[in-house]
């Protein structure tokens, strides 16, 4: 069962602004989702290993080079804000 | 003749080459197509009308001048969940409403390189989660066959254009069935590749272990020229894997000495329509009749895979999502400090069930529930991917339903989370294995729904996977014909 409580603790981790009613939506049906997951309580998973990927590759490596970007312009047009050619953002200390 | 845009791709290539029709003229029955039927079925979020007639004009002098390429004049439309250079891709969420995309993802630039017309970009649920396109920020998606009934999802949008005719294929994503149901919902053929066949870069990431990219086509034949066109190794997607590729068009038709077995767990599911599951019995006994061996298997963790879906995905969303911050692109609600402006921005720019999904992740993910919630459901993963590696010794495909029912109404399950992650209950099982699966036509239930027949394969098992598609497509062409 999850609480508002915890709803708002996630909530804030996820940098997510919720109204009250989101709140308790989100708990009621979240605490159902959460209380399906117990059918993998039956399941004995002492000493398996988890599976992270599928591909079974690792290590995948390319040369490190650097290589001229073609589409700065395109790229500067989809920010929210620009000042000659550099992103803005609000201040990171108070 | 027929409407152009009834055709399919090798009917299409084949009137172009022999100009019967031109580009402009199959581009531009593609588009009134959609003029007609969009404001109905909202299966587009963007149509390049103008781009796309351009585009046609140029193929046309490529036709002309015979230096046509596989897919020269042919319109295709893409999920708004997958970058096209210049075209803007929403990802059905505001966050990204006036995003353009300045790069193509791969899969989408080997299409073009080979002459593909884009026509649109289809409506999705948002970043891909839903089972039935209700979770789009611009609106629901109506199934073609009946507008009262859902079109699957989370590409409900490519599913209804293609089954629609309002393009000639379209490329979608499935993390855990989000191509297949809505094919099997609309009566049109979809692939989920293996894990690793196609590249996702340039997709907008969902759940990083288990996001693939594959097309809808009309038919198998198609979807073997598509794989064609986009499979294979790409040095800017890490997950690719180096095997060869195939020929899948040249082997679709070979028939090869294939092994099926039929999983009692996916007949075992008291949601499972009987309808359906006389459909597929019946496909079964043609399959028999043409000397396939029919083995019974079983995969006995199928029941926990959408528990383990439902931890894993959630939790790689709400870490992927974390991008979406209103910094470098897309929406920026600038108000307050900067804590204030990522909730604004995050609020206002995901629907319900994109938030819900971050919030079980963080939860999931968060000190004292990693154990218990994410490694548990890694740990049965391996157990359920284990019992398709144990089944691939046995057989060679699988074939079982694509889902328990039809298409569902539309509002019937939006207001219950649990109940929409269940309607994937056939579909996952396959996703967190990596495994290829298809949903082909297997039929129409009494109310006209059209009914899809699941071939799951093993890892790199595309070939086999076609081949046998197209056996259960050509079973069901001569049915028709008969009746």
């Amino acid at each position: 069962m999850l609480t508002i409580e915890e709803v708002k603790k996630i909530a804030k981790l996820a940098r997510i602004d919720l109204t009250p009613e989101e709140e308790s939506r989100h708990a009621d049906t979240i605490s159902v989702v959460l209380d399906y997951m117990k059918i993998l309580d039956e399941v004995d998973t002492t000493n398996v290993e988890p599976t992270a990927q599928v591909t079974g590759l690792s290590n995948i490596v390319r040369e490190d080079i650097t290589h001229e970007c073609t589409i700065k312009k395109e790229l500067l047009a989809q920010m929210p804000q620009v000042d000659q050619n550099e992103l803005v953002v609000p201040a990171v200390f108070e | 003749m027929k409407e152009l845009n009834t055709l399919t791709i090798k009917t299409a290539r084949a009137g172009l080459d022999k100009k019967e029709f031109t580009s402009v003229e199959l581009t531009q029955a593609c588009l009134n197509r959609i003029k007609e039927r969009n404001p109905e079925l909202n299966a587009f979020i963007t149509v390049c009308e103008k781009e796309a007639l351009e585009e046609a004009r140029a193929a046309d002098k490529i036709i002309t001048s015979g230096k046509a390429l596989a897919l020269t004049g042919i319109p295709f439309a893409v999920k708004d969940a997958i970058c096209t250079a210049g075209v803007r891709s929403t990802a059905s969420a505001k966050i990204l409403d006036n995003y353009t995309p300045p790069f193509n993802a791969t899969v989408i630039q080997k299409i073009r390189e080979q002459g593909g017309v884009l026509i649109g970009k289809n409506n999705c649920d948002a970043f891909g989660h839903g089972a039935s396109n209700e979770n789009s920020m611009y609106g629901a998606v109506k199934n073609p066959h009946d507008l009262t009934k859902v079109s699957g999802g989370s590409s409900g949008g490519s599913a209804v254009a293609v089954a629609d005719h309002m393009c000639i294929f379209a490329i979608g994503e499935d993390t855990g069935g989000s191509i297949r149901q809505p094919a099997s919902f609309c009566g049109v053929v979809g692939l989920r590749p293996s894990y690793g066949r196609n590249s996702r870069f340039g997709i907008m990431p969902m759940a990083s272990s288990l996001d693939t990219v594959g097309p809808f086509t009309k038919t198998v034949e198609d979807m073997a020229i598509v794989m064609d066109i986009i499979a294979g190794q790409d040095s800017l997607d890490a997950t690719t894997v180096p095997d060869t590729v195939p020929e899948y068009s040249k082997t679709l038709n070979k028939k090869s000495k294939i092994r099926i077995g039929i999983p009692k767990e996916y007949f075992a599911f008291a949601e499972l329509n009987k309808e359906i599951k006389t459909v597929i019995e019946e496909k079964i006994n043609s399959l028999k009749k043409q000397s396939y061996e029919i083995v019974d298997v079983s995969l006995p963790y199928t029941k926990y895979a959408t528990a383990v879906y439902y931890i894993v995905v959630p939790s790689e969303d709400s870490s992927n999502l974390a991008r979406m911050d209103g910094i470098r692109y897309g929406a920026r609600k600038q108000e307050g400090n900067l804590f204030e402006l990522y909730a604004k921005t995050r609020d206002l720019g995901f629907p319900e069930e994109v938030k819900r999904r971050i919030l079980i992740g963080t939860y999931a993910l968060s000190a004292g529930y990693y154990d218990a919630y994410y490694k548990k459901a890694q740990q049965v993963r391996t157990l359920i991917k284990n019992d398709f590696d144990e089944v691939f010794k046995k057989v060679d495909v699988l074939v079982t339903p694509t889902s328990p029912f039809t298409a569902f109404n539309i509002g019937e399950k939006s207001n219950d989370p649990l109940a929409m992650y269940l309607a994937d209950v056939m579909l996952i099982p396959a996703a967190v294995s990596g495994v290829p699966a298809i949903s082909v036509p297997g039929g129409k239930d009494k109310n006209g729904l059209p009914i899809g027949i699941q071939v799951i394969g093993p890892r790199m098992g595309e070939e086999q996977v076609l081949q046998i598609a197209k056996q259960i497509e050509d079973s069901l062409q001569k049915q028709t014909f008969i009746c």
